[in-house]
């Protein structure tokens, strides 16, 4: 236990040990925390997501002094913010650049779990807590979206919060809810803006600390899925583990810098990302009397759009607008349950058979086609891929029970292959 | 202290007791911030019926009043327009308006209005909320030639007649909301007041 260790020790560092556990949670979580040595290309996206939470609280923070959260301030002080805060549009490109980056290397960071077993026993709390991050990171995004109170912000809110009028019997009323209003109207932006910049980001720091304290105390994963404490030297350290500090925190800072040079490019030279990042009709003030001509959300969120359009069928006497809610909603439930669905005797990909890769493939592929389906109108034969591609999404979960226990795999080795 | 005759039974009752008073305390506390998200007075205020003056709207013209802010659309069809909804009732999803949601004295005829000649409804798609476009032309290039005028959703392609019936195997799920209204005279119509309050 962190209390016990490094009492009475001199200077002003025992002064306070005696008082804090300073140097203890220092040793417990970077310099006697003992990571896996054969972390490669992969393992650098946790620690960027750290680095971008920071971008986006810091560059936040700065836009709440400028930004006024009001029907009729809201764009006018986003152009403002652009044209007259000096270094506004740095900071504002900073934090709409930063929010796709988030998704990126969020979503590397996800399928590199996925990739090496990481949310296998006894990491599921480590998957779960950072699913919630996931979820907790998309309201947060949705709701950044609407401040700059542009047509594509206010219609696509529209869009979204008109999704839960899908939800028989309460739907209509809980819509008015979450509005506050008939419409989506200042009430909504007003309230949008205090759950954005107060109440989420408290959550998401609190899970963001859930998540590494779950992963300190059962150890990181790697790339072999093998459990590096099972083979300890006569001190009790992992032969396969080196110290966070200082191999690790080097080796980040190396991905830090790769990153902040693509992240700077974007920022300084597309930072609407083709339209992307920031899309065209957000360049005009919100109408509620006009509706954009294509509406599509931002680009981390079109595959589960994408599988909300797919369902264009009714069922069982309910609507299809209710099922493509439904398909859209366990599309991110089923990642919660993904430790229980994996029955292989072995973690990584690296040792499962070729049925595992393959499924893995046509679920990545399946989800990068859907993404790119949703930002597109919809014609029939688009309807017809994405809905294929749905299923594909969904088998690749519901069929993992069975695949993984059937196919054979390679032995694992006793210690990390490097 | 001794644990010697500790009262377990009491103990776990008045644990028990606590618990449950404290989870009622707690749904009360939670029903001021429940409730704070509902629309305030001022919003409740600002959704008060809106008047139209018809007199001016000639056949086959639409007009667009603001209420409750969303956009309700007037349309004064002709008798030619009329004669036609008919003939769509097989090309409809719900011809008689059984799953829209209407105020209950409209009639679930094909020209879903207390006046046939004066459309009113709510411009905003059942699907996903976008705003149609009037469309009032027979048999447009884009459209098909079977196009009899009516409404076109440009965000997922919805089709909707003159009386905002949806056609079939189209994304949006029912027709077009009808709200609440009445006329206070031949030329003014009131939209957010029911016909049997006035």
């Amino acid at each position: 236990m962190a209390g016990h260790r490094n009492k009475g020790n001199p200077g002003l560092m025992g002064w306070i040990d005696d008082r804090f556990p300073a140097t203890a949670l220092w040793e417990d979580h970077l310099s006697k925390y003992y990571a896996p040595k054969n972390f490669n290309f992969w393992y650098f996206f946790g620690s960027l997501a750290l680095l971008v939470l920071v971008n986006q609280i810091i560059t936040g923070i700065w836009l709440t002094m400028s930004y006024n959260p009001s029907d009729e301030g809201a764009f006018a002080s986003l152009e403002y913010i652009m044209r007259d805060v000096e270094y506004g549009w740095l900071l504002r490109y900073l934090h709409s650049t930063g929010a796709s980056a988030f998704f990126v290397v969020v979503y590397l960071h996800m399928f590199r779990g996925m990739m090496y077993g990481s949310y296998r026993k006894p990491r599921e709390l480590v998957w779960i807590f950072g699913m919630t991050i996931y979820l907790v990171l998309m309201a947060e995004a949705f709701m950044g979206y609407l401040l700059p109170w542009g047509q594509m912000s206010y219609w696509g809110a529209q869009v979204i919060v008109s999704l839960f009028g899908a939800i028989p019997v309460v739907g209509a009323d809980l819509q008015q809810w979450i509005r506050g209003d008939y419409l989506i109207s200042g009430i909504t932006l007003n309230r949008f803006f205090a759950l954005h910049v107060v109440a989420l980001p408290i959550v998401l720091l609190a899970l963001v600390v859930l998540h590494i304290i779950a992963l300190h105390e059962v150890g990181s994963n790697n790339p072999d899925g093998i459990e590096i404490h099972d083979n300890l030297d006569e001190n009790g350290v992992p032969k396969d583990g080196i110290p966070f500090h200082p191999y690790y925190t080097v080796k980040d800072i190396v991905g830090v810098g790769v990153f902040l040079f693509v992240f700077s490019i974007v920022v300084f030279f597309f930072p609407e990302g083709g339209g992307y990042f920031i899309e065209r009709p957000n360049f005009e003030p919100s109408n509620p009397l006009k509706t954009p001509d294509h509406i599509a959300p931002v680009w981390y969120f079109t595959a589960f759009y994408a599988m909300l359009r797919a369902v264009t069928f009714n069922l069982f006497g309910l609507d299809a607008k209710f099922w493509g809610v439904v398909v859209m909603g366990a599309a991110i439930a089923i990642l919660f349950v993904l430790p229980w669905l994996d029955r292989s005797p072995v973690k990584s990909m690296r040792y499962k058979g070729i049925i595992s890769k393959l499924f893995l493939a046509v679920f990545a592929v399946s989800f990068v086609i859907l993404s790119i389906l949703g930002a597109l109108p919809s014609t029939d034969g688009r309807t017809l891929v994405a809905q294929i591609c749905t299923v594909l999404y969904f088998a690749f979960f519901l069929l993992m029970p069975f695949y993984t226990r059937m196919e054979s795999t390679k032995p694992v080795p006793q210690r990390v292959t490097g | 202290m001794s644990n010697d005759g500790v009262n377990k039974g009491r103990r776990r009752l008045l644990i028990g007791a606590t618990s449950a008073l404290g989870a009622v305390g707690a749904v009360g506390v939670a029903v001021p911030f429940v409730a704070s998200w509902h629309p305030s007075a001022k919003a409740r205020a600002a959704g008060a019926p809106a008047r139209a003056d018809i007199s001016k709207l000639e056949p086959g013209q639409q007009m667009i009043v603001e209420w409750r802010g969303r956009p309700v659309w007037v349309v004064r069809r002709s008798e030619e327009a009329l004669a036609n909804l008919a003939k769509l009732n097989d090309r409809v999803a719900d011809p008689e308006s059984r799953r829209a949601e209407q105020p209950d004295y409209i009639p679930n005829t094909p020209e879903r209005a207390l006046r046939p000649d004066i459309m009113v409804m709510v411009g905003i798609c059942t699907h996903l909320g976008c705003s149609p476009t009037y469309r009032p032309d027979i048999a447009p290039a884009d459209l098909g030639s079977e196009w009899l005028g009516g409404f076109f959703c440009p965000c997922h392609g919805s089709r909707f007649d003159l009386s905002g019936r949806v056609y079939r195997a189209m994304p949006a799920p029912t027709n077009l909301v009808i709200p609440p209204h009445s006329y206070q005279d031949e030329n003014t119509l009131v939209i957010g007041i029911d016909q049997e309050a006035v």
